[in-house]
């Protein structure tokens, strides 16, 4: 049985579709990763998951059961971090965990050892009985996830999980994050519209784009596709560069903004030769870089857009999103 | 009930860690209580009302720092919602009725305490308790207070957006609801025209029935007010949950 399935899930909030039509299946035991931009409809997929939000339409079974027939059960069977916090932060550590505890029904002879283990696991034992508030966003972050596995949960949702964090602190939750993939077989789905993240924690990612899904594979697949290397021209004129690379070594050309990219096997042995086709027809270079392919330019390839350029048009979607909901 | 218990606890350990809180609250009920009482305790005098104005002022004023308690309580919901802590609460496998149930009851408690707080406060005042039963009869009263109330702020919260219309919900709904009480004055005493109006106000019969308990004495029959007060307090409970159900986040 698969972790999850989901077929043709949608959610729109008046006449704005956050998620269109998505479908993935995610085996027990995967580390799958929902990758997209701030707006692409990440969370709100996340949330139709978690039961916390009704699907418009589709259909979708966390732990073979269905998230609008049998909420309790899928409530049971998840663990949940957040995008935003959810702490009690008048509360100490140990009292968090103790309330999810007992939120959870879990019995009373195991309660404190279970929460006491956890806490060691995430390294916050010595700090348990201080008061949240006093607590690093990095210290809060491990928290949730403790707390998140107190039930056992067999799927762990981790909505951006490092967002805001420092990169130690962030290299940190990863190994921490892999080691609970790897050690207590916990399916886990996270969102995140960090590309190294996705990279380096998922088996399969999933691309998500203004809701829909673009692209889905292991980022080695996805990196696959785009050619062996990637060179990119800076340059005043774009267009012309794209006008003369006809060469037949040259794989997928495109063009964005002041740069192209190019797709290249075995790049090293035709960067002179496009350099010097450049010179030859007169085109100024400003920068020529030469690396292999990152999942930036999987999803430029397939969005046609970089993520950043995304985030920027994504906050008038956020905005519509807000207002379509505080109208009702 | 374990459910229940769980979020009650959440509410009495976040209740004692705030001092100033509870000191805050309790400022206003005592100076209303020193400034009136004393202030008008030698100029007031309220028929059938054997220990002065201070003696009628008191059951009021307990009545008051239920109300605003349990108020202010329900409606720290927002706070929650602000916060995220909500969310937690409403992703575990657990129903939303629970979940209200629990701070209402939690809000009730805490609101109880700061009545008790005035009660004590009173008892060197000089007020003259009648019997160990009426004492009995005012903390009934002051619970059911402390429900209504906490389950209005409940239903208040979740149809707000954030703290801005706080200020709004206390002046001009629960301020008029303690106003128009006979905490301060005897009903018998108002305009014809008014009247009506204090006797469609759920905290009169609170502060008359609290005013029997402690004094033996109060212008409508306790069991009605035990009845009207017990009734409001359910009606609340009713709709602080269905407005609670319908919450968003």
């Amino acid at each position: 049985m698969p972790a999850i399935e989901v077929q043709d899930l949608t959610r729109s909030f008046g006449d704005l579709i956050a998620v269109d039509h998505i479908s993935f299946v995610i085996e027990d035991g995967e580390t799958f990763g929902l990758l997209g931009p701030n707006g692409a409809g990440k969370t709100t997929a996340i949330s139709m998951l978690s039961t916390i939000l009704e699907p418009t339409s589709g259909h979708a079974e966390v732990n073979g059961l269905d998230i609008t027939k049998e909420q309790d059960g899928v409530r049971k069977s998840i663990g949940i971090v957040f995008q935003d916090q959810s702490l009690d932060e008048e509360l100490t550590a140990y009292e968090n965990m103790d309330f999810h505890a007992r939120l959870y029904r879990l019995e009373k002879s195991v309660r404190h050892e279970k929460i006491t283990g956890l806490l060691r696991l995430v390294g916050l034992e010595e700090r348990k009985d201080d008061l949240v508030k006093t607590y690093s966003g990095g210290m809060r972050r491990r928290l949730e996830i403790a707390r998140g596995l107190l039930h056992e949960p067999k799927v762990l949702f981790l909505d951006e999980p490092t967002l805001g964090l420092d990169p130690q602190t962030r290299n940190h939750l990863w190994e921490y994050i892999d080691r609970l993939n790897r050690e207590k077989g916990i399916t886990v789905i996270l969102t995140t519209h960090y590309m190294e993240e996705a990279d380096r924690l998922c088996r399969r990612v999933a691309i998500i784009d203004r809701g829909k899904i673009v692209a889905m594979d292991t980022p080695d697949r996805l990196k696959e596709q785009i050619g062996g290397e990637v060179i990119t021209v800076r340059s005043p004129d774009p267009d012309e560069v794209c006008r003369v690379i006809r060469a037949p070594w040259a794989g997928r050309v495109e063009k964005h903004a002041d740069s192209v990219t190019i797709g290249v096997q075995n790049a090293e042995e035709h960067i002179t030769e496009l350099v010097t086709l450049l010179t030859a027809n007169q085109i100024p270079i400003r920068s020529i870089a030469l690396r292999k392919p990152t999942l930036e330019d999987v999803f430029l390839h397939f969005t046609g857009r970089t993520i950043r350029e995304e985030e920027a048009g994504a906050k008038d979607a956020m905005r519509r999103v807000h207002r379509a909901f505080t109208r009702r | 009930m374990d459910i229940i218990h769980a979020i009650w606890l959440r509410s009495m350990k976040r209740y004692l860690r705030s001092k100033s809180r509870i000191v805050g609250s309790l400022a206003m009920p005592v100076f209303f209580l020193l400034f009136l009482g004393f202030g008008l305790n030698s100029v007031v005098s309220i028929p059938g009302m054997g220990q002065g104005y201070i003696g009628f002022l008191i059951p009021g004023m307990i009545a008051m720092s239920v109300l605003f308690t349990s108020v202010f309580s329900g409606i720290q919901i927002i706070w929650d919602k602000q916060f995220g802590f909500l969310k937690e609460t409403l992703v575990a496998p657990v129903s939303r009725l629970e979940i209200m149930l629990g701070q209402t009851l939690g809000g009730a408690t805490t609101a109880f305490i700061q009545g008790i707080f005035i009660m004590v406060l009173s008892l060197f005042l000089g007020i003259d308790i009648q019997n160990a039963f009426g004492f009995l009869l005012a903390f009934v009263f002051m619970l059911l207070i402390g429900i209504s109330f906490t389950a209005f702020g409940i239903a208040i919260a979740s149809k707000m957006e954030d703290m801005h219309g706080f200020q709004l919900i206390m002046n001009f709904v629960v301020f008029p609801i303690f106003g128009l009480s006979g905490a301060l004055f005897p009903i018998e005493s108002l305009p014809a025209f008014i009247k009506p109006i204090t006797l469609l106000d759920p905290l009169t019969y609170g502060v008359e029935g609290i005013r029997y308990g402690l004094t033996g004495v109060s212008q409508i029959n306790p069991v009605i007010c035990l009845a009207a007060l017990g009734g409001f307090a359910v009606v609340m409970t009713v709709i602080g949950a269905y407005f609670f159900r319908k919450i968003r986040i």
